[in-house]
């Protein structure tokens, strides 16, 4: 409890000091073309190779499709009308007070205790934050270097580790994979990159909370993550607090690389702003997040909790390709109001003895959607593969639904898959069961949900796990009755 | 303490309770006795606040409050309690962690201040002590797996941890060993005390010689037919309802 309370405070500390970004330029005016590729890749200041890596991604995209198969609606976007490099908002063009807000987003705001001049830099205010390089980061940092670990930002990264950039970026996720991940090598914005050498086991769990000018990378963020050989990291991304963000279309590519032995720990907890009551000005969440298990007795495990965005559409993956590699996926999506919600998992068994683990608990209410779709492929090489599925519907009122499509493609005769799905609905029995020893609904409510969510929040460093148990709480407010 | 006038409720078309009367006062236990299916455990619910029973006349008043205008949880607020007679499981939800939300939640509502882990936790080895219960039961989810016996015990030990002022305990004894049969009426006389009543729903005299009632009731066909000492509890064991039922017929 004390270290989660010391985390808090720091995290805090930090958050009271504002993220500001500064970008020195203007906005490109709405709209793609070559021409505004080379802009973004200029005004970044970016060397050759990564324009012309730009270049190639943009010629390709140019020739797709947006995907069509997954289980939710939305109008289509018209991507010549979305400016790809923008500016900060001049002051004069943000809301000017709390006033301007959705009160639903301040009551959560509320409720998870942010302080106000926080919850005005969360809800895009124009706040006068005064950037004072914090002296935990500081120490943070040198820790850091000091076990030689790389964590900056993937423009500085380009700068200052460009033989890495160009040996691991797109390896996992090649701009042909699909439209929207074609989009983002193009035009990305910024992201992370986090690099642990040879042996190194990371002195913390980093977290883009620690990451000066975290905020505002925009829509179209990128995230490389490489573990040489025995090496260990735990990442968290994201923040509970729900965050409004201008850009309505979120496109982000997460590439994780794990060499022999290297275990790579990455946890979200997504609370993107999901709209008003009636789903407008929700943000359109497209992800595409892969690791590949390089080398042999590496692991690779995705913890997520996934409660906001209007549309989410998102398949955290694993190629296992060394031997004896290990992959996981732990899920809880919650989808309430309006909110879609089309998220699994793929599990690619190349290499012998490979195992891999999926527990996917969805949350579902009001008129919530929510599908899970998860592949498991077991390849002809694969000898001895092993999968376990566990896939738990929790329905919430009678007007949402979830569905289940687990997609499994064998070609190894000694795989060993098992798949166990479940949908179940709080019972009134179990709300009366609850009341009647003096909780209310709504704690009743929660109790159930986060009963339901265990063997995820399990998987949760302590003080995301606490976090991501008050947010559930929070979103499912209301929820019933 | 209690006092039930008149009560009649309805479920959907099904009038269950049909003009039931009850007085219960401080320190008293009373066991309500009655053929299957005659609305004990109806009665349970509409006193505890369960919701799908449409109460249409009559009133229940609780230490001068009008309980049926209550939420349920504001009923168990105020020290009413009912251990289930099929109690609910609640998957993941670990059984402390349960126990505690629940006491912490009724001593804020009596603006009473929260307890933090180690007294709770002090508290539950005392009330185990009394109960002679082991704690491994605490460690699961609540009632999640139990057997039937496990669930009842464990009805019986939130009861002890909550010190109601009034527990409602339907059919406590039914499905328990001879043994666990001890150890409940053991706990039940152990919380005996003359500011809490008790209403004990069984169908077995035997329960009725280990907790001995102050008064036993007959419930049929949705009212008390019938009320007495414990001697009455012994007349039914050896004739059964008919002849009562009979005798209500007739009059
Ligand atoms: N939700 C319901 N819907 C329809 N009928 C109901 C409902 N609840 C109770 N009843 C009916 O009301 C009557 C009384 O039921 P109740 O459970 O109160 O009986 P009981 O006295 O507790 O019986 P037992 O001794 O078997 O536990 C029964 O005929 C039952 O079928
Ligand atoms: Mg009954």
């Amino acid at each position: 409890m004390t270290s989660t309370q010391a985390v808090d405070d720091i995290v805090r500390s930090e958050y009271e000091h504002g993220f500001v970004t500064e970008i020195e330029s203007d906005t490109l005016p709405p709209g793609l073309d070559e021409g505004v590729v080379r802009a973004i890749s200029a005004r970044k200041g970016e060397p050759e190779f990564m324009t012309e890596w730009r270049l190639k991604a943009y010629r390709h995209w140019l020739t797709m499709q947006t995907p069509h198969w997954a289980s939710v609606h939305y109008p289509p976007i018209d991507f010549q009308s979305i400016s790809y490099f923008s500016a900060p908002k001049r002051p004069e063009d943000m809301p000017k007070s709390l006033d301007e807000i959705d009160p639903a987003l301040l009551e959560t705001y509320e409720k998870l205790g942010i302080p106000i001049e926080e919850q005005k830099a969360l809800a895009g205010i124009a706040v006068d934050a005064v950037f004072d390089s914090v002296s935990v980061a500081t120490t943070f940092r040198s820790a850091l270097a000091d076990a030689g670990v790389i964590f900056c930002s993937i423009s500085e990264a380009v700068h200052d580790h460009p033989e890495l950039i160009k040996q691991y970026l797109g390896s996992v996720v090649p701009h042909t994979d699909n439209y929207y991940a074609g989009l983002n090598a193009a035009v990305f914005s910024d992201g992370t990159f986090v690099y642990v050498p040879k042996g190194v086991r990371c002195p913390m769990e980093l977290s883009t909370y620690f990451r000066i000018n975290a905020r505002n990378t925009g829509q179209f963020e990128r995230t490389l993550i490489v573990a040489e050989a025995g090496s260990y990291v735990s990442y968290l991304e994201g923040c509970t607090a729900p965050q409004r963000d201008e850009n309505q279309l979120h496109a982000a590519v997460v590439e994780l690389i794990a060499m022999d032995d290297a275990e790579i720990k990455y946890s979200t907890v997504q609370n993107w702003y999901p709209g008003d009551a009636q789903g407008r000005g929700g943000i359109y969440n497209f992800v595409t997040k892969r690791g590949d298990c390089r080398g042999a007795r590496s692991k690779i495990s995705w913890t997520q909790v996934e409660t906001g965005s209007a549309i989410t559409w998102k398949y955290p993956s694993c190629i296992l390709r060394g031997d004896d590699s290990v992959g996981e996926f732990y899920s809880v999506a919650v989808t309430k109001g309006r909110q879609q919600a089309d998220t699994g998992t793929k599990m690619i068994h190349l290499g012998r003895n490979t195992r891999s683990t999926i527990v996917s608990k969805g949350i579902s209410a009001g008129e919530g959607q929510q599908t899970y779709r998860g592949l498991v492929r077991i390849s002809q090489r694969a000898e001895g593969a092993r999968n376990h599925t566990q896939c738990d519907s929790l329905l919430i009122g009678d007007r949402c639904s979830a569905n289940t499509f687990p997609y499994i493609e064998v070609k190894h005769p000694s795989a060993n898959l098992e798949h166990e799905a479940t949908t179940s609905k709080i019972s009134d029995d179990q709300l009366f069961y609850c009341r009647s020893r003096g909780l209310t609904e709504e704690d009743a409510v929660s109790m159930i949900v986060n009963g339901f969510c265990k063997e995820v929040f399990n998987e949760l460093p302590m003080e995301f796990a606490v976090e991501a148990q008050k947010l559930l709480s929070i979103s499912l407010e209301g929820a019933v009755g | 303490m209690l006092s039930v006038k008149g009560l009649r409720a309805k479920v959907g078309e099904n009038e269950i309770l049909t003009g039931l009367d009850l007085e219960v006062g401080p320190g008293e236990i009373h066991a309500i006795m009655g053929p299957n299916g005659s609305g004990k455990s109806t009665f349970s619910h509409v006193l505890s606040g369960r919701e799908g029973y449409e109460v249409t006349a009559g009133s229940v008043t609780f230490e001068g409050q009008d309980l049926l205008a209550l939420e349920p949880e504001e009923r168990a607020h105020l020290g009413v309690f009912l251990a289930f007679q099929y109690p609910v499981e609640l998957p993941g939800v670990n059984n402390t962690y349960f126990l505690k939300a629940a006491l912490n939640s009724i001593r804020k509502a009596r603006g009473e201040s929260e307890l933090d882990a180690v007294s709770f936790l002090r508290l539950i080895k005392e009330k185990l002590k009394i109960l002679h219960l082991n704690d491994s039961l605490l460690k699961r989810a609540v009632n999640a797996g139990f057997s039937g016996g496990e669930k009842k015990r464990n009805e019986i030990f939130q009861m002890a941890l909550l010190e109601p002022k009034l527990a409602i305990l339907d059919e406590t004894d039914s499905g328990l060993d001879i043994d666990a049969l001890r150890v409940v009426a053991d706990g039940v006389n152990a919380l005996r005390n003359p500011e809490r009543s008790m209403i004990v729903v069984t169908h077995y005299q035997r329960l009725l010689d280990y907790i001995e009632p102050d008064r036993v009731h007959v419930l049929a066909k949705g009212r008390i037919i019938r009320s007495g000492g414990k001697e009455l509890a012994l007349e039914l064991e050896e004739k059964g309802y008919g002849w009562i039922l009979e005798q209500e017929q007739a009059a």
